[in-house]
């Protein structure tokens, strides 16, 4: 359908869109106006019943993940390595030259991520550290939230943990945050006025559509997500439950966004990092 | 298209199947997809895979747009001789990459 097309079908949407809206309108009038969001009771998964997404996976998909060949998140942790090791083009030093060579000093690091950054009083996750790093020790511009070479660098690092226990340690400084992730994952949002803990803790395990439910963990991220034909961070994962549920997303890397990632990571304590994981 | 994987074993004996593999790191952007903006993303894609064993074709694939992101690639040769393999990727603009492995066969 080209452009003009859309114009010409404008004249007969209107009045179904007016009709929709009124009703609409209607809908929220007898349900008293703009109602504000919902908290659903707490839930939480013991941990005799924390499974990885890896486990909510077809045998087939298991094994792309598994041979590190065939999966392709490998593209881009290679060249993170890449940008790992090379020097910066108006000079200075790379991160290999304070990290080690292959990042030796970097193993384990990503299992503690988010953490809470006393200088800024804002938590920090590895993106953000990455980003950090570049600004305060190599007098670089932070990478695009996003952007191959963030993806790739966040996804060296955290390679470098792979199979190692989440295992997040948050401050007493993070606890204001970590609640914020909290009530945020049980509230309701977005016109299908669901809260995360309803799928993910609730009904995990359960069909919705043609897939089974996960638990929600972020334990294999980035991650290359078949949907999106290409490596992505927990953060857009983030965005797109949100456009699922059909709620306004927040902005990728903004502190809502962080304190959920805390709060994901305190209830992913002990799965082991698949950095690069393969997800529908 | 800058970006590829082979695996190929460093020897074999004659006459043994081996098994190949090749990765290479494209979006295959499809020419039917829209962007934000309801535009067409022009096609952009990987049309043909080809392996050479010692410069004589044993395996080659034309690809089309419903092919995946990052197409991967398992096939199977003979070792006939030691040599040279090279795997060619060529983009529908006629620009190609060109990975090499050395096979001992014994």
């Amino acid at each position: 359908m080209t452009v003009t097309d859309h114009w010409r079908a404008i004249p007969v949407c209107l009045p179904v869109c007016l009709l929709v809206a009124a009703a609409l309108c209607l809908v929220s009038c007898q349900r008293g106006g703009t109602k504000s969001p919902e908290r659903v009771p707490r839930t939480e998964l013991s941990a005799d019943e924390r499974q990885s997404g890896f486990a909510f996976l077809t045998r087939d998909t298991q094994r792309l993940q598994t041979d590190a060949f065939e999966n392709p998140g490998y593209l881009w942790v290679e060249t993170g390595r890449a940008l790992f090791s090379e020097a910066p083009e108006q000079g200075g030093e790379s991160c290999a030259s304070c990290h080690g060579a292959d990042g030796d000093g970097l193993v384990g690091a990503a299992t503690q991520y988010p953490l809470w950054h006393e200088g800024r009083g804002t938590l920090i996750n590895l993106e953000g550290r990455i980003n950090q790093c570049r600004q305060e020790h190599q007098a670089l511009e932070p990478l695009a939230y996003e952007s191959e070479n963030l993806l790739s660098l966040t996804a060296f690092v955290t390679n470098l943990s792979l199979g190692l226990p989440m295992s997040v340690d948050p401050s007493p400084l993070a606890m204001d945050a970590l609640a914020r992730g909290e009530t945020y994952f049980h509230t309701r949002r977005g016109q299908l006025d669901l809260a995360c803990s309803q799928c993910h803790t609730e009904r995990w395990g359960m069909q919705l559509r043609g897939d089974t439910i996960s638990q929600g963990h972020g334990n294999g991220f980035p991650t290359y997500r078949l949907a999106w034909q290409t490596l992505g961070s927990l953060h857009r994962r983030f965005r797109d439950c949100d456009l699922g549920v059909r709620a306004e997303p927040y902005p990728l890397g903004s502190d809502t966004y962080l304190a959920l990632e805390l709060y994901l990571a305190t209830r992913a304590e002990t799965l082991p990092v698949e950095t690069p994981a393969i997800r529908r | 298209m800058d970006q590829a994987r082979i695996s190929v074993p460093s020897t074999a004996t004659a006459g043994e199947v081996i098994e190949l593999r090749a990765l290479v790191r494209h979006p295959m952007e499809t020419g039917f997809r829209g962007d934000s903006r309801g535009r067409l993303v022009p096609r952009d894609i990987v049309s043909r895979f080809e392996c050479l064993y010692n410069d004589e074709v044993v395996f080659r694939a034309d690809l089309f747009p419903a092919v995946a992101a990052n197409p991967f690639l398992r096939f199977f040769t003979r070792a006939t001789e030691t040599g040279t393999l090279e795997f060619r990727w060529t983009h529908q603009d006629g620009e190609t990459l060109s990975e090499f492995a050395e096979i001992t066969v014994t």
